[in-house]
């Protein structure tokens, strides 16, 4: 019994870079054809380096950039016909920063309370219980509700930062980076949190993170991103225990784990990040890759299913491109 | 003796603010050894980077540093002047910063920059500093060195341009490297391999290495010693193996238990967390600094002074009133719950 709540389809983003002031623009394929589909209740988590076009698709699931092409749909209606508050109210987002994502002009209740008003909330009266109820909620004291962000520590702005997300209850939240810019004692603090809020609120989570041990503690599936594509797409659990994209391996491999025994790992990742505006020929990883062949530079690898993922690599393509290539 | 590259006593950094003094750093003592990576880690605002800063004398001009000792190589840095300072820093002792787009000079060009410090320290023609330039290049791993003599710091990704700042930091060949967060603002991938990259120039010119972060898994990775700071103090210094493997201070057990690990970490039980935020470090305060986060605070942490003591094992010391048996039984329960 599949739920779907936010769905893409083949979505691409192209932005126009300048290449100087008397040449003419360049196409950079941000995301460059993402499918994915995400259940009620599930936490899916978008992975990769900067610059894969993670925060790309997280804006247009957002609705917040429009797609070049292909559709998102919210429980199967596109984004594009949702009004932007029908739409504000059902998708909501937190910032990697709580530093640069709160009004330092604004008290911690009005900020809390900003979504109520947007939305033409008819109760006024009640805002400011529901808003001391939320704090509660997200660990944080009602008393603080006239203070300003200024007076407040990380952890605590980014809880203010989640309250502000979910006092309208919405039903699908997307964390861009929401600990990274935290402390490890307070990360595992505002990890706990979310991991209670799912069940509390039952919520859907599209997390984005470059760090693969909290995506392994707080995610149910996760899409290893490359250059604008997913290149894998599997269960925690599988692409932990069985990762099969090159790409997916030395990510998995570059996870420092805090073991004395083990050295720093070798990922073999040799060059670096390519140019997007001028990616790589056929297989956009091929030139990093330790597992590289003939035909990879010359044909782009095909969708290959592989139990409830799916992953994009030549390696497990049975005749394997080649004669594609060849043709 | 002489393996011992740099030696500091009671390191303290004070900066005097609105409401008072800030105590930023309060009685630091440590040594690096030739050959060895020193690993301080900590929270942000625990003090870790003012120490780095103190040792290369870079304070903010407001802020106060004194120190019962501190040579390197067994010269004594406290008094030396402006001059002879510049004179050490570059030379034998070399800094890598966090952000390499803000530590390098955008108008100039790397190799300009390269040579230009064996330049400042010996008395070399540009063709030797040339030379130097593009074999400490290929050293670090970038292709095409003698090309990218030419490139401006723009023109290069972060991970390349971390690793032009490693190059330039040997230059001169430093008895002591000082690291500062130097994967913190590069991808994982890169981070990898800019770690390896230290560990091999480090054991290749036996080198002594101060490695600051806030990454555990980083220090569990690279680090022969490790000091964990808090608030201002080192609570607990050991081999990474003794800290890791048997921590004894509550706020270490505190820190490794808020790691998610994969494959180790039960999803389905939360993570451990520290309860509370660091304290002001304004004015006075217990004798404890962990005192009010911690589970086996009592009346007794709030009072008088908390020396390092020893832990069982040689070398391995904390900074506790509890028993090393005591501490460690709690965090054998823990696991076992």
């Amino acid at each position: 019994m599949s739920d779907t709540v936010i769905s893409a389809r083949d979505v691409t983003r192209t932005f126009m870079i300048s290449a100087g002031a008397f040449r003419g623009k360049k196409p950079l394929h941000a995301v460059n054809g993402v499918s994915l589909e995400v259940q009620r209740g599930e936490v899916l988590a978008l992975v990769g380096e900067s610059g894969c076009g993670k925060t790309t698709l997280a804006k247009m699931l957002l609705g917040l950039l429009p797609t070049t092409e292909g559709t998102i749909e919210f429980g199967g209606t596109p984004v594009a016909d949702i009004e932007r508050l029908k739409l504000a109210s059902l998708v909501q987002p937190i910032f990697q920063d709580p530093y640069s994502s709160l009004n330092p002009r604004k008290s911690i209740g009005s900020i809390i309370t900003l979504p109520l008003k947007v939305q033409k909330d008819p109760d006024p009266s009640t805002w400011r219980k529901r808003a001391e109820e939320m704090m509660e909620l997200v660990g944080l004291a009602p008393r603080l509700f006239e203070n300003f962000p200024n007076q407040l520590s990380g952890g605590q702005r980014q809880r203010v930062a989640i309250a502000r997300a979910l006092i309208n209850r919405p039903e699908v939240v997307i964390c861009d980076e929401p600990t990274s810019a935290l402390d490890v004692s307070v990360q595992s603090q505002i990890l706990n949190l979310l991991n209670d809020l799912r069940t509390e609120l039952n919520l859907t989570y599209i997390v984005i993170s470059h760090n693969l041990a909290v995506v392994e503690h707080i995610a149910t599936r996760v899409a290893v991103m490359y250059l604008g594509r997913i290149v894998e797409q599997k269960d925690t659990e599988r692409l932990f225990n069985e990762p099969e994209h090159p790409y997916t391996k030395a990510l998995l491999q570059s996870v420092l784990t805090p073991d004395p025994s083990l050295d720093v790992p070798d990922t073999h990742l040799g060059a670096a990040y390519p140019n997007p505006v001028d990616p790589p020929s056929g297989c956009t990883f091929h030139p990093r890759c330790v597992n590289v062949m003939e035909h990879c530079s010359l044909a782009a690898p095909r969708t290959i299913n592989s139990g409830d993922g799916f992953v994009e690599c030549h390696l497990y393509d049975e005749d394997s491109g080649r004669g594609r290539a060849v043709s | 003796m002489s393996d011992r590259i740099l030696e500091v006593e009671n390191l303290t950094v004070d900066i005097p603010v609105g409401g008072g003094m800030l105590h930023a750093v309060q009685g630091i003592s440590f040594h690096v050894d030739r050959g060895e990576t020193l690993c301080i880690v900590g929270e942000s605002g625990c003090g870790k980077s003012l120490t780095s800063l103190a040792v290369m004398d870079l304070l903010p001009k407001k802020a106060i540093r004194g120190a019962d000792k501190l040579a390197l190589a067994g010269e004594d840095m406290l008094g030396a002047g402006e001059r002879r300072m510049s004179d050490i820093r570059g030379n034998t002792m070399g800094m890598i910063f966090q952000e390499p787009m803000t530590s390098l000079n955008p108008a100039y060009t790397i190799g300009n920059q390269m040579e230009e410090a064996l330049k400042r320290h010996r008395n070399v023609s540009t063709r030797e500093a040339r030379d130097r330039a593009i074999y400490l290049l290929e050293k670090v791993g970038i292709t095409a060195a003698e090309s990218r003599l030419s490139q401006y710091p723009h023109q290069l990704s972060g991970g390349l341009r971390q690793r032009v700042m490693i190059a330039m930091t040997l230059m001169c060949g430093p008895n002591l490297i000082i690291a500062d967060e130097p994967t913190t603002a590069l991808d994982v991938t890169i981070q990898a391999q800019i770690l390896l990259l230290l560990a091999e120039l480090q054991r290749e010119f036996e080198m002594g290495l101060i490695l600051i972060t806030h990454d555990l898994g980083v220090v569990a990775r690279i680090a022969d010693r490790v000091a964990v700071m808090y608030a201002g103090q080192i609570v607990e210094e050991g081999t990474a193996d003794q800290v890791f493997n048997r921590p004894t201070h509550p706020y270490t057990q505190g820190l490794l238990d808020c790691i998610p690990i994969p494959g180790k970490t039960d999803r389905s039980k939360p993570l451990g967390s520290i309860p509370g935020i660091v304290p002001s470090l304004v004015g006075r305060f217990n004798a404890c600094h962990f005192a009010e986060r911690c589970t086996y605070g009592t009346a007794e942490c709030t009072e008088g002074n908390i020396d390092m003591r020893d832990a069982a094992e040689d070398g391995h010391r904390y900074r506790c009133l509890l028993d090393p048996e005591t501490c460690n039984k709690n965090a054998v329960r823990e696991e076992v719950v």
